[in-house]
Order: structure tokens, then sequence, then C-alpha cells
């Protein structure tokens, strides 16, 4: 089992929650976060004068699947998510030792 | 004595509850553009201000600003309203009492002007007696001098609506305390350059834009004070000069930082109201666009101004909108009042006299209020410990946050 992050733009977020729903993946978990890659924000103007906003709004979607999907997963969200500008996010996966389902203590892929 | 008309007297009750409908435009707008944690702040200051400013015209404003025909101020002859009732007030078509309602709502909104300039770092305190003393002893006197047969009404001084008398008086009295109080933490950095501290919520703004522009249609065609045939023209040339403040600010804007900004722009109708507050029922429809235009460039120019080379901290602009443009709408009837200004007839006197006026309630309005600022900062202290600042006047002053996130049952 993985653990897929996924951060990206908000606005892709609809899209990528609809291209995986297409593939069969439902569950996940959405944090609205903030962040900033090593450019390091963007510039704002308010009454005629810039300013600087460092954190930039994202969205970070976690989802768990089995290894054999990962590769699909991360394709279609890639796929959707991706504008080519700066900013486009990023995706972190990593092992995931034990999966419980809170409801009933089933453990395991069948907890999913 | 004239007889009371019914229906003058329905005008300006309708005109009274516009204007005092402003108060909301100002408590919001002030709000929108400044930051989350000091919302609470700026509405206890526009509301308060409606309180205090309101009782201090009752108790002796109105008497120092339309008793008596001395020069300089009224008397205390109508302290506290003594007399003013149902009987019809001289030389108008209205009540007495009518008129005392129209003339507290103006003073009302005099006040509050101060609130967006002073925004982010005056003590409340120090707010509630700065208000106290304007609208009962500075305003009243400027009011006397152009509307109470003061020494600017004999020598011919037009300010139809208050371009000076409520505006520029506003504008100066921001002027004066915002230069006592120093800027916000963080305005300026340590090399003296000013920076952008972003409001919370340019919608909440919107709403007070659109507010004061409606009530300024009572503002303007009430203050004619009758219904008759210069109203239509007044209320005309209100909205045409807004139109036209907003439209050069936001060109203005778009090509000094490549974008037109929404802030600014908002400023901008308002700088056109303001101009056209002194000359609107004395110009042309065609002349209010020009000094609508004009305003909504000046604000972006006296903006820069007040910033850079006044190194002023006005979160709201109010120094800009209604000081500088109070001045500019006050020559504006020097230049192009029908038959009077200088591009209409040829004539300079009345420009003459508008800069005279505009000249000495500047240096009146801003000198009274250094020195009132100045003692309310020797005794009472004028501004917020540094801490409290920096959390926000909210939580610290008032014990309350303007979006709670967290709500125990």
């Amino acid at each position: 089992m993985k653990k897929i992050e996924a951060i990206i733009r908000p606005e892709k977020f609809n899209d990528v929650k609809i291209a995986l729903e297409d593939m069969g993946i439902i569950g996940m978990t959405v944090i609205e976060v903030k962040g900033r890659g090593i450019q390091g924000g963007v510039e704002r103007q308010w009454r005629g004068r810039p300013y600087k906003v460092d954190l930039l709004p994202k969205v970070t979607l976690f989802i768990v699947v089995n290894d054999d999907v990962v590769q699909g997963v991360v394709d279609t969200i890639v796929a959707n998510a991706q504008t080519g500008e700066i900013g486009d996010g990023k995706i972190f996966i990593s092992p995931v030792e034990e999966v419980v389902r809170v409801r009933t203590g089933e453990r395991g892929t069948s907890a999913f | 004595m004239m007889e009371i008309s019914y229906l003058d007297t329905l005008w300006v009750l309708i005109a009274s509850s516009m204007v005092f409908m402003m108060h909301l435009g100002f408590a919001s707008i002030e709000a929108g553009f400044t930051r989350s944690k000091n919302t609470v702040s700026i509405i206890m200051k526009n509301l308060s201000t409606v309180f205090v400013g309101s009782l201090m015209f009752f108790l002796i404003g109105f008497s120092l600003a339309f008793s008596g025909d001395g020069a300089f101020v009224g008397t205390l002859d109508l302290v506290a309203i003594r007399g003013i009732g149902a009987g019809v007030w001289d030389g108008l078509t209205i009540p007495g009492i009518v008129f005392f309602l129209f003339q507290m709502m103006f003073a009302a909104t005099a006040a509050t002007i101060v609130s967006g300039a002073v925004a982010e770092r005056i003590k409340f305190s120090a707010y509630l007696l700065i208000s106290a003393v304007l609208i009962a002893f500075i305003y009243p006197v400027v009011a006397h001098w152009v509307w109470g047969g003061g020494w600017l009404a004999d020598r011919g001084f037009v300010d139809f609506a208050g371009s000076t008398v409520v505006h520029s008086v506003g504008g100066w009295a921001a002027l004066a305390t915002a230069f006592v109080l120093g800027p916000r933490i963080g305005k300026y950095d340590s090399n003296g350059k000013p920076q952008a501290i972003a409001g919370h919520n340019i919608g909440l703004a919107t709403v007070g834009l659109f507010i004061l522009w409606f009530g300024w249609f009572g503002f303007n065609a009430g203050s004619e004070l009758a219904v008759d045939d210069a109203v239509g023209i007044i209320a005309t040339n209100t909205f045409l000069a807004a139109i036209m403040g907003g439209l050069a600010t936001m060109f203005v804007t778009w090509k000094k930082s490549g974008k037109p900004d929404a802030g600014m722009t908002m400023n901008g109708v308002l700088a056109g109201l303001v101009a056209i507050t002194a000359p609107c029922a004395v110009v042309s429809p065609h002349w209010s666009l020009v000094i609508g235009a004009v305003g909504g460039v000046i604000v972006v120019v006296a903006v820069d101004l007040v910033e850079l080379v006044l190194k002023i901290d006005d979160p709201v602009g109010a120094i800009s909108v209604h000081g500088v443009n109070g001045l500019w709408g006050t020559l504006a009837v020097g230049l192009f009042a029908s038959g009077e200004g200088l591009f209409t007839s040829g004539k300079i006197g009345l420009l003459g006299i508008q800069a005279l006026g505009a000249g000495v309630t500047f240096i009146s309005v801003v000198v009274l209020c250094f020195l009132l600022a100045t003692a309310v900062k020797a005794t009472i202290g004028i501004r917020v410990p540094e801490a409290i600042e920096v959390r926000g006047l909210d939580t610290t002053e008032f014990g309350a946050d303007a979006y709670p996130d967290f709500i125990r049952d």
C-alpha cells in the first residue's frame, strides 16, 4: 500500500477528482493548504502599491491505494492538474504499513 | 416668513435618512479597506461617531453654526435646540426641527471621515474625545462661516452642500490627527518606503461605496432643502461627477501600475462625489463631468503625495478623497460656476473668494486639530501600545473577533 499526497492548484481539484472517480478511486481526504515552492510566491497590488504574497493557496489530497494502481493514479493527477506554469504543485508517494477501518476494526486491504 | 411646504418637508426628511445611511457606507468601506483583526474596532468607531457626533451637535454644535449673525461664530441662543420645533425655519419652507435633523446628519458625517485615516492604531477613548470636540466646536465654526451667515457667506463664498464645510473639514482633521498619530507598524520599511497593507474584504468595501453613492443624492439634492427646479440638475450633476471620477481613476491606475486597481477606483468615485458637492447647484452637467474626472486624477496623485512626501499613513485614502477633493470642488466653483466662473465668464472674483475660504479652512482646521490631537496625546494618550496594534485592536480593545474561528457550545 502506498499513500499518495498530491499538492495541486485549487482550481484544478475538481478535474482531478472527476478523473480519479472515473478510474474507480472514490475515497480521498482533502485539505486546503498554503505553501510555496522555490520561486517563493507572487506579487499582488493594493491601492496601486505592489506587495508580496509568499504563501499561495493550494489543495492537498491524500489517497491510499494498492501498489498496482499507484502509477495510474499519479498519471491521472498529473494529466489533470498540469498547466505547465510554475505553481502546478508536487506529488509525494510513501509506503503505508497498515490501514484500519474505524467502524469495524478490519485491517489491511479489506479496510479500504 | 414663508409657509411650511409639506412636500419640501418630506423631501428633506427622506434626504436626512439617506445621509444617515452613509454611516453604513463609511463603516463598510473602511472595514473592507483594513485588516480583519481591526474590523470590530473600525465598526465601533463608525457607530460611536453617530452617537457622539449627533449628541454634540444637538447640545452645542447646531447653536454655534446656525444662530446669530456673528462673522466668525454663532451664539449660544439655540443650545440643546432651545425653541426649535414645528415652526418654520427662517428663510425656508420646512420646520426648524427638520432643518436641524438634516444638519445633524451632515455634522456626523464630517467626524466619521476621520475614523478611516486613523484606523488600526488609534486608542478608542482618544478617538471618542477627538470626535466630540470636532463636532461640538470645530465643524460648527466653519459651518457658521459658510452656511450660518458668517464672514465667508457675506463675501459670496459658494459651498452648496459642503465640499469645504463637511469634506475638507473632515479630511483636514484626518490629516492633522493621522500626522500626530504616526503610521501603522509596517507601513514604512527601514528605508522609509511605503508598503501596501492590503485590506481584507473588497466586497464589503463595494457595498460601502454604493451605499455612500446612493446617500450622496440625499446629501447634495437634499441640500436644496426644497423640491424645486434645481433638485433634478443637482442630482444629475452628482451622479455624472461620480462616474467620471471612477472612470478617470480606473484608467490612471491601469496606466500607472499596469492593472486597473479596484480599491483606488472606489476612491475615484468618492473623489468625484466630494468634488461635485460644492458646485453641484451652480454648474452644468457638462462641467460636472470635467470636475469629476479631474477629481479622479487628483485622488491618485494626492494618495502618493500623502504617503511618499508627507509620510502620513492614511489606510483608506480619506485625506485625499475628502480633504484634497473637497479643496478641488471648492475651487471648481470659481472655475466653472455658470455666469461667475473663470472658464464660463472670464471673471476671477469668485475663484479668489473660493481660494480664500478653502485656504483659511485648511489652516484653521489643521492647526486646531493638530493642537487637539497633541493635547490628547499628552493627556490620555492617542495610540494603542505596540503589542496591541500587532495583535489587532479587536481582541484587545474590544475582546471580540470579527470572524470567530471556533465557537464552543
